[in-house]
């Protein structure tokens, strides 16, 4: 109850301030009456709900390939310690390159649209999980990899009762990190060279003079990326219980 | 039968650039059925002669040998049971049990004879640390290992619970009638749990001592204030 009201007078102050921001510089801030009334109508007239799908779509797919190329290629690295020389070098020098630095390059290679946009969102997402899941099959305790020799444990099963699920804390930590970075990926990528999605929504309503739907887009952004992580959150409690209540 | 024949085994010092010798020529013979402890000062190298017979560590030169045959790698005949938390945290008792066996009348009956059916669906960190104590002995008991090393099983244990699980242990072991090899520096462990007790050197360690304990095999907690059992403690003592 107390966590609420906290939360709630953190609430009001926001917008307490927006308000005498917007009386002051009213040409650039929309009230937040106005941009709640601009909600409002978007969600009436529905196309808003067109662009959240279109970046959603593109946030799934280049989230899902990130996700199995980032976890499979790290417990192949973990696993074939010898591959690490090679590939370790390879990503770390990558990993520095912001996902709007390929946006140019993606537009060359795949055009204005969808592929540009999963190919932003997959670098994006790829180095934060590749790095967390890396980390944690690196972090077997020798302990483990000795009673797997003991009990003659399969490689096959090694990899996917005790490596895979050893490494699941990690992973999720770079998967949430991960969901966040395609979210903004995918806005940055829709800005620049999409024809939908919530970025290009932005981009098109500032061009209008429409600052109001700009925050509003804003605002759909913020929650959005919110409820992708609380979902994560939610995923992680219900796969891995032992390590949330260890 | 267990069998180190000739063992000798050196680390390398990179910082000193010299060798250090752990084991010069150890020889060690553990009968079938057995119940050994090798007893020894912290850094003797308990540690590391477990890892060799286990097959984790190969030796620089001499060969182990289990019932004639040469170990070249770690296998279900040997399971050691270790004195840091080994169990897959992940996985509840049951699936810690499947893991390692297939045969479900056989994780019952173990699961059974550690006390611990009633927590098949618990996870490791449900469990007490004796109880924690127990599954690595059920797992181990069910892949029906001819030997099973115990590298310092108890230390996490405190003390009341410590001689509570020794107790337990010995009804286990007689039940399940495998070779036992108990590594440890707790003298009254050794002498409680034992048919034999083996004092280590310093190094580079050889065996100094071999010393026989002649007490009944259904030892009960009581003998532990005998003249004979503190008798034995301070003479194992002034040994080492």
């Amino acid at each position: 109850m107390q966590n609420i009201l906290k939360k709630l007078i953190v609430l009001v102050v926001i917008l307490f301030l927006w308000q005498l921001l917007s009386s002051s510089i009213h040409t650039i801030i929309p009230s937040p009456i106005e941009v709640f009334t601009a909600l409002y109508n978007l969600s009436v007239q529905g196309d808003i709900f067109i662009h959240i799908f279109a970046s959603l779509k593109r946030v799934v797919v280049g989230f899902l390939i990130a996700t199995f190329l980032g976890v499979g290629l790290a417990l192949i690295t973990g696993y074939y310690k010898k591959i690490d020389v090679f590939l370790k070098p390879l990503v770390e020098f990558l990993r520095p390159i912001p996902p709007i630095a390929w946006i140019p390059i993606a537009i060359l290679i795949f055009g204005l649209g969808d592929m540009s946009a999963y190919f932003i969102v997959f670098i994006g997402a790829f180095f934060p999980i590749f790095t967390n899941s890396f980390f944690g099959v690196s972090s077997l305790p020798v302990i483990y990899e000795n009673i797997a020799h003991s009990f003659e444990i399969k490689n096959f099963i090694f990899v996917k009762d005790i490596l895979f699920k050893f490494s699941l804390p990690y992973i999720f930590t770079g998967l949430k990190i991960g969901i966040g970075m395609a979210w903004m990926s995918v806005i940055a990528a829709e800005l620049i060279g999409a024809q939908s999605g919530l970025g290009y929504f932005i981009q098109l309503n500032r061009l209008l003079l429409r600052t109001d739907n700009v925050i509003a887009g804003m605002i759909l952004i913020g929650f959005i990326g919110y409820m992708l992580s609380l979902l994560l959150l939610t995923v992680e409690k219900i796969i891995i219980p032992w390590s949330i209540k260890k | 039968m267990l069998e180190l024949k000739n063992i000798s085994h050196y680390y390398r010092n990179q910082s000193r650039n010299t060798e250090i010798s752990v084991f010069e020529n150890f020889n060690l013979l553990i009968g079938e059925g057995e119940i050994v402890s090798l007893v020894g000062k912290s850094g003797c190298g308990k540690t590391t002669l477990v890892n060799i017979i286990a097959g984790y560590t190969e030796p620089t030169s001499g060969s182990v040998f289990m019932n004639g045959e040469k170990v070249v790698a770690p296998g279900k005949d040997r399971i050691v049971i270790n004195q840091i938390h080994d169990l897959f945290d992940w996985m509840t008792v049951y699936q810690n049990m499947r893991l390692v066996s297939n045969d479900d009348n056989d994780i019952n009956k173990y699961l059974s004879m550690t006390r611990l059916s009633e927590f098949a669906d618990a996870y490791p960190y449900e469990l007490s640390g004796g109880m924690k104590k127990r599954l690595s002995l059920a797992r181990a008991l069910v892949v029906d290992p001819k030997f099973i090393i115990m590298d310092e099983p108890f230390n996490s244990l405190d003390y009341q619970l410590r001689e509570k699980f020794q107790e337990e242990l010995l009804d286990i072991v007689r039940k399940s009638k495998k070779t036992i090899l108990f590594v440890t520096h707790d003298i009254e462990e050794a002498v409680f749990l034992s048919d034999k007790v083996i004092i280590l050197s310093g190094r580079p360690t050889q065996i100094k001592k071999e010393i026989v304990i002649s007490f009944s095999k259904n030892k009960v907690d009581s003998i532990r204030d005998t003249e004979d059992f503190i008798f034995l403690k301070k003479k194992i003592k002034e040994e080492m």
